[in-house]
């Protein structure tokens, strides 16, 4: 394992998932070794306000808190909420925001913060495995089966645009 | 269960909640009678635990918050009892302590939870008491005196602060409490030290017989990071001792004058003992090595300066009330330059000044909301940075179907002065409302209201209307209503008490009106009608905003041209309350099911 801490910040409208996408980010690296912080700010994410969840992994993470400028990737899971976290990206970071044609791919509107993690496993050095056995434990079986096409579904679309 | 990797042990916390516990078949038959059953049932759960755990080197590793290693260590510790009042960030400590078995539950305020645990307390038994910042100035009475009369079991107060005001009217430093009140403090820094501080707290508390005050920040509460557990409490070989007892100690206990002068001397000499103890802690860690130029941190902050300054020799603080000066003066004597950086007020670095320690502070800016690695780089550099205000996100708003919209629809037609508490109706302050013109802390909107009533002319004073939660109105609007009841003004008052059944702000939890206890247990439930008619309110009525928004118009009208004390209860549940309850009740109802089916 190198030394490289690895920097993720998601960010969406209270409701939306974005506290849940981040635990299932943080277990899948917890369940690969990595030492791991999870910060998150929700007083008031059940009133419909902007969230933001920064995940960081690696040998050995410090501060909780991801730095401006510092991120490998942001997602966004609301394309209005861009502007707000845009500038947490580090200059050769990767910026994944959900758009309407992601989200007609998906079977449940819901799912969409799962289907940017799937996107998100593409960059991040996490194993397949890892990642399953986190949506395992986040959702209970009605919901999973939904959960684990829309994190496929989210792998094939980011694909398309990684080879483009 | 899967066999990958740690997976086991993230189930390990759901499993908690599902395992039972049958005292004699586990061979605790004789301690099941003495009234120790939740010290052993947490002993027994461990020796569960212990069966599920597969031995390995990952085995242990758990990935949780702040709180809930708080909750976790709690258990561990062999808490018997953990009370305190819902407020961000503070809240899941006491419900996931309910969730792996310990005995929870809600005060109506956070002055009355210290008063639950410190009975607990004296009767040997260890307990925890939890609440947000604020909610310390309104326990302040009961702590304050408690560390002068001390305690016999373990006495843990946590106070979460919130640096920054992510969801609070202020953000008061409360280091400064333990400094005033006489009670140690352990400030730690991510989950794992909220684990093993916490652990370390009761022993301490127990050792000294003193309260202690673990104070957390919100970057504390809602990271998650990685804990390892220690192991629980053995209470097969100390419970004898610490089984639920009354100790008759009156001069130590009952704090008239003659008994509090010598019990303010005994409360010095224990500080100053625990002062020894401090000196020699291990949890102050001295860490990095190279340079001369040295850094003193606590709480979160150090984890932002071991990212800044990855090689600076740092001290890091984890027990910062009572100080160990002695090994702060040597940490400093070895550095030609010291820089003390840390969140809030400049408490530690007053304390080293006083002391006569030659250390350098932060600037006056970063007093001002939560460190980052970015601001700590700026204070190390010394240089003031100019700090862009951050971009404006989308602020919260009452739900769309919130009852309370309705309610701020009528206050703001009929241009009302309203005088406001806390808690999510507050946001009437903001568009398209602006329907609250005064919001200060828990309780205040009656007796500013009345203020204002008291001494504006007449047509002013008709204007105000006073409005609060039912959770605020019993944790700290009743007093509020026997002044007015009381001291009435000469144009009366008029009190809303918007009664959407539930604690919603801080997540929908249950309190003394809503009829069920924080274990989802049925609860004799206060009626507030009933309690502003006892009081003396001159009427009291009940209106439903949603569907009779013309009558709530038509009684508050009415109830301010009159020069009575009205009280006017503004009745519908919260959305999102009865979605959870719908939840919990399917679920019941599948349980059912499939019990039948079997």
């Amino acid at each position: 394992m190198t030394d490289q801490v690895y920097n993720i910040v998601i960010a969406g409208l209270g409701g939306q998932g974005v506290l849940t996408s981040a635990s299932v980010l943080a277990a899948a690296a917890f369940l690969a070794g990595f030492d791991v912080k999870q910060s998150e700010i929700h007083g008031m994410s059940q009133r419909g306000g902007s969230v933001t969840s920064d995940v960081r992994f690696g040998k050995r993470v410090w501060s909780p808190m991801v730095t401006v400028g510092e991120a490998d990737a942001v997602v966004v899971l609301t394309p209005n909420q861009e502007l707000l976290v845009k500038n947490y990206l580090k200059p050769d970071g990767w910026l994944l925001v959900a758009n309407d044609a992601m989200a007609g791919q998906l079977d449940n509107k819901r799912s969409l913060n799962v289907a940017l993690l799937g996107g998100l496993s593409l960059i991040l050095p996490i194993a397949e495995r890892y990642w399953e056995a986190a949506i395992e434990q986040a959702f209970a079986p009605p919901l999973r089966e939904a959960n684990n096409s829309a994190f496929a579904c989210g792998r094939r679309f980011f694909m398309g645009d990684k080879v483009e | 269960m899967k066999a990958a990797g740690g997976v086991y042990q993230v189930d390990l916390i759901a499993l908690m909640t599902g395992l039972t516990f049958d005292l004699e078949s586990q061979g605790f038959g004789d301690l099941a009678g003495l009234g120790c059953q939740n010290q052993v049932r947490s002993a027994v759960f461990h020796m569960q635990l212990s069966r599920i755990i597969v031995p390995g080197e990952t085995s242990s590793r758990l990935l949780v918050s702040g709180n809930e290693a708080v909750a976790l260590a709690a258990l561990h510790a062999g808490v018997a009892l953990g009370t305190g009042y819902p407020g961000t960030p503070s809240t899941e400590i006491l419900e996931h302590f309910g969730r792996l078995g310990g005995k929870a539950q809600w005060s109506p305020n956070e002055k009355v939870a210290l008063e639950v645990g410190i009975g607990a307390a004296f009767a040997q038994t260890r307990t925890l008491v939890t609440m947000k910042h604020v909610g310390v100035n309104v326990a302040a009475d009961p702590l304050f005196i408690a560390a002068y009369s001390g305690v016999d079991g373990g006495l843990v107060v946590v106070s979460a602060d919130d640096p920054g005001m992510f969801s609070s009217q202020n953000e008061q430093d409360n280091r400064r409490y333990a400094l005033h009140a006489g009670v140690p403090m352990f400030e730690p820094a991510d989950s794992q030290e909220a684990y093993d501080l916490t652990r370390t707290a009761f022993e301490l508390s127990e050792q000294f017989q003193l309260p202690v005050m673990l104070r957390l920040t919100t970057r504390v509460c809602h990271s998650k990071g990685i804990v390892v557990p220690a192991a629980p409490r053995d209470f097969r070989a100390d419970t004898p001792h610490r089984c639920p007892q009354f100790r008759r100690a009156i001069p130590e206990r009952v704090m008239i004058p003659a008994h509090a002068r010598p019990a303010h001397r005994r409360l010095r000499k224990k500080l100053a003992d625990v002062k020894q103890w401090n000196e020699v802690f291990p949890g102050n860690i001295a860490s990095g090595g190279e340079g001369d130029f040295g850094i003193i941190t606590s709480g979160v902050s150090y984890l932002h300066v071991r990212e800044a300054a990855p090689s600076a020799p740092v001290l890091k603080l984890s027990c910062t009330y009572p100080l160990p000066i002695e090994r702060i003066r040597a940490f400093v004597s070895r550095c030609s330059r010291c820089l003390v950086v840390e969140e809030g007020d400049p408490f530690l670095y007053e304390a080293f000044r006083a002391e006569g320690i030659g250390v350098e502070g932060k600037t006056e800016q970063y007093r001002f909301g939560e460190l980052n690695v970015q601001r700590v780089r700026a204070i190390i550099a010394g240089e003031p940075a100019a700090e862009p205000a951050p971009a404006k996100g989308k602020p919260p708003e009452l739900c769309q179907g919130c009852p309370h919209r309705k309610t701020f629809d009528v206050l703001r037609d009929i241009n009302c002065i309203v005088s406001g508490d806390i808690g999510c109706y507050t946001l009437g302050a903001l568009e398209p409302f602006s329907a609250m013109d005064i919001q200060l802390c828990m309780g205040a909107s009656i007796g500013v209201g009345a203020g204002l009533r008291h001494v504006l002319p007449e047509a002013e004073a008709r204007r105000v209307v006073s409005v609060i939660g039912d959770s605020t109105f019993l944790h700290s609007g009743l007093t509020g209503l026997a002044e007015i009841i009381y001291n009435r003004p000469d144009t009366g008052h008029v009190l809303l008490i918007l009664d959407n059944s539930t604690t919603a702000m801080t997540g929908l939890q249950d309190h003394a009106g809503t009829g069920r206890t924080l274990a989802g247990k049925k609860a004799k439930k206060i009626v507030l009608e009933q309690v502003a008619a006892a009081m003396g309110a001159d009427s009291v009525d009940v209106v439903d905003p949603v569907s009779q928004p013309e009558k709530l118009r038509a009684l508050l009208l009415a109830a301010m041209s009159k020069n009575e004390i009205s009280v006017i209860i503004v009745r519908r549940a919260c959305l999102l309350a009865l979605r959870k309850e719908s939840r919990r009740a399917r679920e019941q109802n599948k349980c059912i099911e499939q019990t039948q089916q079997r």
